[in-house]
């Protein structure tokens, strides 16, 4: 499972890395955590026009995994 | 998932609509002509209300920003957005700041009255707007080539608290030190008697659209600069969306009340030295990208608990200053002896701190 750790970064750095994961591979499941609710809604808006379904876990303490499948 | 309604292609559209229609109603009561919102000159104003600058003309403590905090600051604390946060290269931020308000004191505007002006029919600003893109756009190949300011951390509720508190100082003083008929100075504070300072819509109808406005913000994450920057680096037109409501309504708003001049010569609060209108747009184009946010975004992201976003705010603030102490800063009549100058060294140093920063070969 690929995990993309984009805590403490703000836009465009948590899009930007959703993009090299996707573009690396379009196709195996991977997760994003985010910390912020502009990175959590950016994130989630750039995977599913990129075909993604997204599903947001609270973690707490401000924190959201973002799992990303197909 | 939370539903953010005002995070929606419609809701992004319709905060910058309104801000537009704000913006011309805040110069219908009194604001100066194509600058109902504008924050590099309202930090500006502030800076020289404090007496961190002597330029006689351009002294009031601009509500509006006030509100703008304080209205991210509710907003967020009402959704649970507040985040204090800091430590991503602070002083770079603040470097940064100075760097955006000179640059934008070049052209006289910042992103936010680009596109006010626009909707004047100022046409110098075209040149200004065309700036702020091509400085956005070298911003978005530093982020392609890795550049990062580094992670923020989780940082005491008190250092996130400490901007909006600040804040709450201005306004305290504002209320108590109110202007005197006719007297440039109240206590501590320094008014403008003719001039951009001089012009504003009354007290309460400012704070209360600033309020509006930073809540809107807050939710919607409006951001003039991020428009540009997603389009170039990801063909994403949503944010893009908040700047052509805004310029739509503000189009369409001073239409409709005779407020829409088109032409060069004869602006109001500008000049048509539009090489310099450009490149000033660049260098402060380029800043805000590094940093992550036009000058409204930082005010709302600091309200928000971001203390490296209340840095730029600051830098923005002494930049301002800066920009008249030292004649960097334009006027209607035209460029400062040394624009060019500040507009040259800013724009360098954005260079080298956004090449410092990339972090992958």
């Amino acid at each position: 499972m690929r995990e993309i750790d984009t805590r403490g970064l703000s836009c465009p750095q948590p899009v930007l890395m959703f993009h090299e994961a996707n573009k690396a591979d379009s196709a195996s499941p991977m997760d994003v955590l985010v910390d912020n609710e502009a990175s959590r809604e950016n994130v989630s808006r750039a995977a599913k026009k990129s075909g993604w379904t997204v599903t947001v876990k609270d973690e707490g303490n401000g924190i959201s995994r973002l799992e990303l499948r197909k | 998932m939370k539903h953010n309604i005002f995070a929606t292609s419609v809701g992004i559209l319709l905060v910058g609509a309104v801000i537009g229609v704000l913006a011309i109603m805040l110069q219908k009561m009194g604001n100066p002509a194509n600058m109902g919102i504008c924050v590099a000159c309202f930090e500006r104003d502030i800076a020289g209300g404090l007496g961190l600058h002597r330029a006689a003309v351009v002294q009031y403590l601009r509500p509006e920003i006030m509100g703008f905090v304080l209205g991210s600051l509710i907003a967020a604390l009402a959704f649970r957005e507040f985040r204090p946060r800091g430590g991503s290269s602070p002083l770079t931020r603040f470097v940064l700041g100075m760097v955006a308000a000179m640059g934008a004191l070049v052209f006289l505007g910042c992103p936010w009255r680009a596109i006010l002006r626009l909707a004047g029919g100022d046409l110098n600003a075209l040149f200004g707007f065309a700036g702020l893109a091509v400085g956005v756009f070298l911003g978005t190949l530093f982020f392609r080539k890795g550049y990062s300011l580094g992670r923020s951390s989780q940082q005491s509720s008190v250092t996130g608290a400490l901007f909006p508190l600040l804040i709450l100082g201005l306004l305290a003083l504002a209320l108590c030190f109110p202007q005197a008929e006719g007297q440039p100075q109240s206590g501590p504070l320094f008014y403008s008697l003719k001039g951009p300072g001089s012009m504003h819509a009354p007290f309460v109808v400012s704070i209360g659209c600033g309020l509006l406005i930073g809540m809107l913000a807050q939710r919607s994450r409006f951001c003039t600069m991020g428009a540009l920057r997603d389009l170039f680096l990801f063909k994403q037109f949503h944010l893009f969306l908040g700047i052509l409501g805004l310029f739509v309504a503000a189009f369409v708003a001073n239409a409709l009340t005779g407020g829409l001049h088109v032409g060069f010569e004869g602006q109001p609060v500008a000049h048509t030295d539009n090489l310099w209108n450009f490149l000033g747009m660049v260098t402060a184009g380029l800043a805000f990208a590094l940093a992550g946010g036009c000058p409204g975004r930082q005010l709302f992201m600091a309200g928000e608990g971001d203390s490296d976003a209340a840095l730029f705010a600051l830098g923005m603030l002494v930049g301002a200053a800066m920009a008249h102490n030292f004649g960097t800063a334009s006027s209607g009549a035209g460029l400062g002896p040394y624009g060019m100058h500040a507009t040259l060294i800013g724009l360098v140093l954005c260079l080298i701190i956004g090449f410092a920063h990339i972090k992958r070969a």
